[in-house]
């Protein structure tokens, strides 16, 4: 239910078919794993079986005596003497002095085929010390923990704050204390949220290749080849302009392929099998052992609320564990929990506590969803003890532009009262619900993302436009991008190739993250279209012999400015591309830029559910999204945003979930068990696509990737408890959670 | 890995009681190839059984029972009219194996000989008194189906015996039977608990029933008590929650990644009530 | 340990090829077929990205061995495509932008041919399940299903 139509836009807000569809419906388009080198040889790795052990000796001869194996590598082939992020990455891309996590790497092989570099990793023997570990994050931060690693802790951590918490947030403003001392209710609880995997249904994927002379290529599947390029360049120690990294499709990311997790290996592997492209794709098990994950969170909110839905103030205290390593983002998860709401007084505390866990990476609006889950579950509780409606006490809270945010900023232009008003005249508000049924609602907020962006247009010998960006494509963006892009030069849609390109190519990108992508290679393209108008009306007015000043640019053509400039029919960009040889040269634009003007996106969510009473089951009804988009470029993928993330949240609040245990091992490093939502537990997911222009966009754009994966926690637990009046506050939502939670009502 | 393709189920038990490693039998695959996959059973020889006449069909024996082929896909199986008209909670078990890709491979002879506590297509097995028909080096045997799985993952059966058919009794009038399991997804979960119930009616009134419990043990096996709750009853609100009770009484359960030891007991109970209704309507011809 | 030699017909063309009998049919398929197309997405049956027919039945390659597939046919979505027209399934997926990231595609296209052959007329309710094995991460299942029903559509009015 898109708002199709902007009238002023020729193209912007129609549904075109997408560039890569064709070869993406016929298995042509080449993923991370899809790539081969002559001469290529397979890797494996050897992960801990122990969540935190010592490592002893590791002895391969008998690997290396396999006929066939080529080379294998330690933390001993890495250069030393790395700090801070540096090292966590090249620490966490191959284990040192102790295996730190379940799966963590400690060792990695490459033969000639690769059924025989698997057989070699098993033959590799690795001998370790298994230490004390600590996964539950409030174990972890407990001051007897097992010390993760000493010295981790960053400057913001006062002196004798436990041995695991290596960052330290107090931020807000106002009077706390006057402000609960003003409320009606005031009510404080701890909700936890566990660690979930962005399950992206491709598997990391690369082909790497290192020369001795330290010269480098990889194909891999990422979301930020220059983040790969730099990150790889820091934990081998190469010169960054000498690896030239290729983004391959990518099969799903959600900020998980925004990092490194074993692409180095594959290059230390070549580099030591003198320079053969090495290829090493992860298995499921080792994606869900070793990538991604979020972190898991444990949080006290407490909040004050009059008798009319007035919050008077709000205080936060999160914990959050994001693996051995520090990173979590507890930070982002304070600076979004009480983005909706109008605050005087509010403050926020943080702990980034490390766990013998895998190093966490981003994932969708990271932090978002657990700060969600904990703020809105508390508002629900407090709207239904003072029978305020929900709604109501969102809409009678809620930012608008120029409000000072919760966390300190001050809002532009931004779209919450038109979400909620939006929310709030949908049908699905008035369904009716029947027995075991409930309905639940949830605010969510993301800030969305600029960040370093390089684009290049060149417009071709026949009038088409070729744009090269650097965010890869991974829901569409080709489109939305190409739709901006011949909208601004006046020519059909079919006439803009996008191409997403290798490092070589352009200055530095950063990743297809923070829903940045038709935002900042949209903006740059838009830029860079206008620099090629501006070329072609000079190149016009050359032959014309009048002022440029006097021409302007109208239907994909130069035009005279008015009668004053003289009458000469429209000069079109074919025209003019087709001699461009002779008037001057080759036509571009090109720019970069960290944009301006970023626009935040809040959006509601309404879900119904109903639970079975007798086994606890939740069964989604009706799922309702709202959000603000700017602008929808192309209304399909926005709504296809919105979809996944709902998804995405639903699979969060019910059955996903990082399962450890009594040695620290994961249980569930396969779909079987870890469960992502299957076609058959999902209803159709309907969606609203509110738009209130970003001005800091040429058409709009806010960004519409993250936020959507915020509200669906809070919204099913609300809803849970209008179903059955039992309230959950652990994720996720499962049936034995729930049916003791039924059954502790009696 | 030697890949091996007999022709007879005596050159398969012949082949597998002379292997020197580790042996297994392919039937689907959907479990070998997953173990294999996973680093945790690799065979030095795998005897693929599908080539071996016979094993895909589905034959109505001569007393009215059935004999179903150890290489009859899940698919295959739910497409049988008649077969599903006599038993369809074994019917029903089966279909509950993994997604549709899954179905297009897996088989009931798969699903008992992995000896998984879960297996869905064993309940309605057990509960319908099936037995299996066992070929080993010196010749053939048979044995209820309940007395295969001998522990998680262990089975009764010798080095190179080899099940050879499935063979389900005749189902006889007003008999009805039924298999649920519960999962906390819609579909492609291993079963947090299962249970299948067979009955049979004498009028409105339980004649002879069977109960069989999935998950909630070391291996499936039938539960006399929750049987004998329901028999001489119509099935009244009285009779399930007896039945409910011993069901819950006869669980063994563990916690693990799946579920844990209270929410399986008192499921197993839910399911029984469940499926009971259901096989009682089956009885009565609905 | 020796390879076995391996004769299939896949897409319609008869190929040989050498398989170490640990190989699956998937890898067969991609790595010494070059048909890419098939994608792992979890090697153990779970995801449903490397569906294929195997003589017409729909199923996981990455649970068939290559060895296997031995006089056999096979069917992936690189043979979906007739004389170079798409399949009114792959038109609707892009059509309903019922595709993100793509990676799941393949597998669902192959899956979503099979049940239409079985049943033209399927409830959405048919489809989820029918689906089920076949995950997607990006798209919450929702234009899939609208694009299957689609094409389910005008399948039936063509055959009309
Ligand atoms: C994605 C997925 C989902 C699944 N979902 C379920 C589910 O919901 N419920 C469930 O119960 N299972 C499930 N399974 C497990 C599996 O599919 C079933 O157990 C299936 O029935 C096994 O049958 P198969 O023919 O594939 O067995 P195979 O893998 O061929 O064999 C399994 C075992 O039995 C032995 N064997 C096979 N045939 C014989 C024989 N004739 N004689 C002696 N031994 C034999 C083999 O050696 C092996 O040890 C799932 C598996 C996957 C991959
Ligand atoms: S790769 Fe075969 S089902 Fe996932
Ligand atoms: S489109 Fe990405 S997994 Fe389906």
């Amino acid at each position: 239910m898109a708002k199709d139509e902007f009238k002023e836009y020729r193209l912007v807000g129609t549904r075109p078919d997408r560039p890569d569809g064709l070869d993406k419906v016929t298995g042509r388009a080449r993923y991370g794993a899809d790539m081969s080198a002559p001469g290529m040889l397979w890797a494996a790795v050897v992960r801990s079986p122990h969540a935190h052990a010592k490592i002893l000796k590791i002895d391969a001869s008998k690997a290396e005596a396999l006929d066939g194996v080529k080379a294998v590598v330690t933390r001993a082939d890495f250069p030393t003497g790395l700090t801070g992020e540096e090292w966590n990455l090249q620490e966490n891309t191959m284990a040192g002095e102790k295996a730190l996590y379940d799966g963590h790497a400690v060792a990695a092989v490459a033969a000639t085929s690769k059924l025989l570099a698997e057989e070699a990793a098993r033959l590799i023997e690795v001998e370790y010390e298994v230490l004390p570990h600590v996964i539950d994050v409030d174990d972890a931060i407990k001051p007897d923990a097992p010390v993760i690693r000493e010295g981790a802790a960053n400057a913001s951590v006062p002196e004798g704050m436990p041995p695991n918490v290596v960052q330290y947030l107090d931020f807000g403003r106002g009077d706390i204390e006057a402000g609960f001392a003003e409320a009606d209710l005031v009510s404080e609880k701890t909700y936890k949220t566990e660690a979930t995997h962005q399950g992206y249904i491709e598997p990391h994927a690369c082909l790497g290749q290192l020369g001795e002379d330290g010269k480098g290529e990889m194909w891999v599947c990422t979301q930020g080849q220059w983040f790969i390029r730099k990150m790889c360049s820091d934990v081998l120690g190469l010169d960054t302009a000498q690896l030239r990294v290729t983004p391959s499709e990518i099969g799903g990311g959600f900020g998980g392929k925004t990092t490194i997790f074993m692409e180095p290996l594959s290059l230390a592997l070549s580099r030591k099998a003198g320079g053969k492209p090495v290829k090493l794709v992860m298995s499921r098990s080792e994606v869900l052992r070793a990538t991604g994950p979020t972190a898991s969170a444990s949080m006290d909110v407490k909040i004050g609320m009059k008798k009319d839905g007035t919050i008077t103030a709000a205080r936060a205290e999160f914990r959050m564990q994001g693996g051995a390593f520090p990173g979590s983002p507890v930070d982002m998860a304070l600076y979004c929990c009480f983005a909706p709401y109008k605050l005087e007084n509010v403050q926020h505390i943080g702990y980034d506590v490390l766990a013998n866990r895998p190093k966490c990476a981003a994932y969708r609006a990271p932090g978002s969803p657990m700060g969600a889950f904990a703020v809105e579950s508390l508002l629900d509780e407090m709207c239904r003890e003072l029978g305020v409606d929900p709604m109501e006490m969102r809409l009678k809270n809620a930012v608008v532009e120029g409000d000072t945010a919760s966390y300190g900023p001050k809002y532009g232009s931004i779209g919450l009262v038109e979400t909620l008003e939006a929310t709030k005249a949908h049908p699905n508000l008035k369904a009716e619900l029947g027995p075991n049924q409930g309905r639940g609602m949830a605010s969510g907020y993301w800030f969305n993302h600029n960040g370093e962006t390089s684009v290049s247009l060149a417009i071709s010998e026949d009038g088409t436009a070729q744009v090269s960006i650097g965010t890869p494509d991974i829901g569409g963006s080709r489109a939305s991008i190409a739709l901006m892009t011949a909208e601004t030069l006046g020519i059909p849609y079919e006439d803009v190739r996008v191409n997403v390109v290798e490092t070589g190519a352009l200055g530095v990108n950063e990743p297809t993250h923070g829903s940045r992508a038709t935002f900042a290679s949209g903006k740059a393209a838009v830029i860079a279209a206008g620099q090629a108008i501006k070329e072609m009306c000079k190149r016009a007015a050359n032959e014309w012999g009048i002022d440029p000043e006097a021409v302007e640019w109208a239907d994909g053509a130069a035009q005279p400015a008015g009668p004053n400039a003289g009458k000469f029919p429209p000069m079109t960009i074919a025209e003019i591309a087709g001699k461009m040889g002779s008037t001057g040269g080759p036509i571009s634009g090109h720019h970069e830029s960290v944009p301006e003007g970023v626009g935040a996106s809040f959006g509601c969510h309404v879900v119904d559910v109903e639970v079975d009473p007798e086994t606890g089951h939740v069964k989604i009804l009706r799922y309702l999204v709202v959000q603000d988009a700017g602008r929808a470029i192309h209304p399909s993928y926005v709504e296809g945003q919105y979809q996944g993330g709902a998804a995405q949240g639903i699979g969060w609040a019910l059955n996903e979930a990082y399962i450890y245990d009594e040695n620290g091992k994961l249980q569930n490093s396969v779909f079987l068990d870890y469960r992502v939502p299957v076609a058959s537990d999902l209803p159709m997911i309907d969606t609203v696509i509110v738009e209130v222009p970003n001005p800091g966009h040429p058409y709009g754009v806010r960004g519409v990737g993250e936020t959507g994966i915020t509200p669906p926690l809070p919204a099913i637990a609300n809803a849970i408890q209008a179903a059955t009046g039992a309230r959950l506050h652990d994720l996720p939502m499962s049936p034995p959670k729930v049916l003791a939670a039924i059954k502790a009502m009696g | 890995m030697r890949y091996h393709t007999p022709s007879t189920f005596e050159d398969a038990a012949q082949l597998a009681a002379g292997a020197q490693g580790l042996t297994r039998f392919l039937a689907g695959g959907t479990d070998v190839l997953v173990q294999m996959r996973a680093g945790s059973v690799l065979p030095d020889d795998l005897i693929d059984i599908k080539k071996i006449p016979g094993v895909s069909d589905i034959t109505k024996t001569d007393d009215g029972g059935w004999r179903i082929g150890v290489a009859v896909p899940g698919h295959k199986l739910g497409a049988d009219a008649a077969l599903r008209a006599d038993w369809p909670g074994v019917v029903e078990g089966m279909e509950l194996v993994g997604s549709t890709q899954i179905q297009g491979r897996a088989t009931l002879a798969g699903n008992l000989c992995n000896g998984s506590p879960a297996a869905d297509g064993v309940p309605g097995l057990v509960a319908a008194g099936a037995t299996v028909e066992i070929t080993g080096p010196d010749g053939t045997r048979t044995a209820k189906v309940e007395d295969v799985p001998t522990g998680p993952f262990k089975t009764s059966l010798a080095q190179g015996e080899v099940i050879s058919a499935i063979l389900l009794p005749p189902r006889g009038p007003n008999g009805g039977d039924a298999y649920l399991r519960f999962i906390p997804r819609t579909e492609m979960d291993i079963a947090v608990v299962g249970c299948a119930v067979s009955l049979t009616l004498d009028g409105d009134t339980i004649s002879d029933a069977r109960v069989a419990l999935g998950a909630v043990a070391p291996v499936i096996a039938l539960a006399p008590d929750a049987a004998k709750a329901i028999v001489g009853t119509t099935l009244d609100d009285a009779a399930l929650d007896a039945l409910a009770r011993a069901a819950s009484a006869a669980c063994k359960p563990i916690d693990d990644k799946r579920g844990t030891v209270e929410f399986r007991t008192e499921v197993a109970g839910v399911l029984a009530k469940r499926a009971a209704k259901i096989a009682y309507a089956r009885a009565k011809g609905a | 340990m020796s390879k076995m030699h391996v004769t299939t017909t896949v897409n319609g063309d008869t190929v040989e090829f050498l398989a170490d009998p640990r190989e699956t049919l998937l890898d067969s398929l991609r790595d010494q077929l070059g048909l890419t197309g098939t994608k792992e997405g979890c090697g153990t049956g779970d995801c449903g990205a490397c569906s294929v027919r195997l003589d017409g039945t729909l199923v996981c390659s990455c649970l068939v061995l290559g060895v296997e597939a031995d006089g056999k046919r096979i069917d992936t979505i690189e043979g979906m495509s007739e004389d170079g027209a798409l399949h009114p399934l792959q038109r609707k997926f892009i059509e309903h932008a019922a595709l993100q990231c793509g990676f799941c595609t393949p597998g669902i296209l192959i899956a979503a041919k099979a049940l239409l052959e079985e049943n033209s007329n399927p409830t959405e309710e048919e489809v989820r399940y029918w689906l089920a094995g076949n995950l997607c991460r990006c798209t919450g299942y929702d234009k899939i299903i609208r694009a299957v029903m689609d094409a389910a559509a005008e399948l039936r009015q063509e055959a009309a």
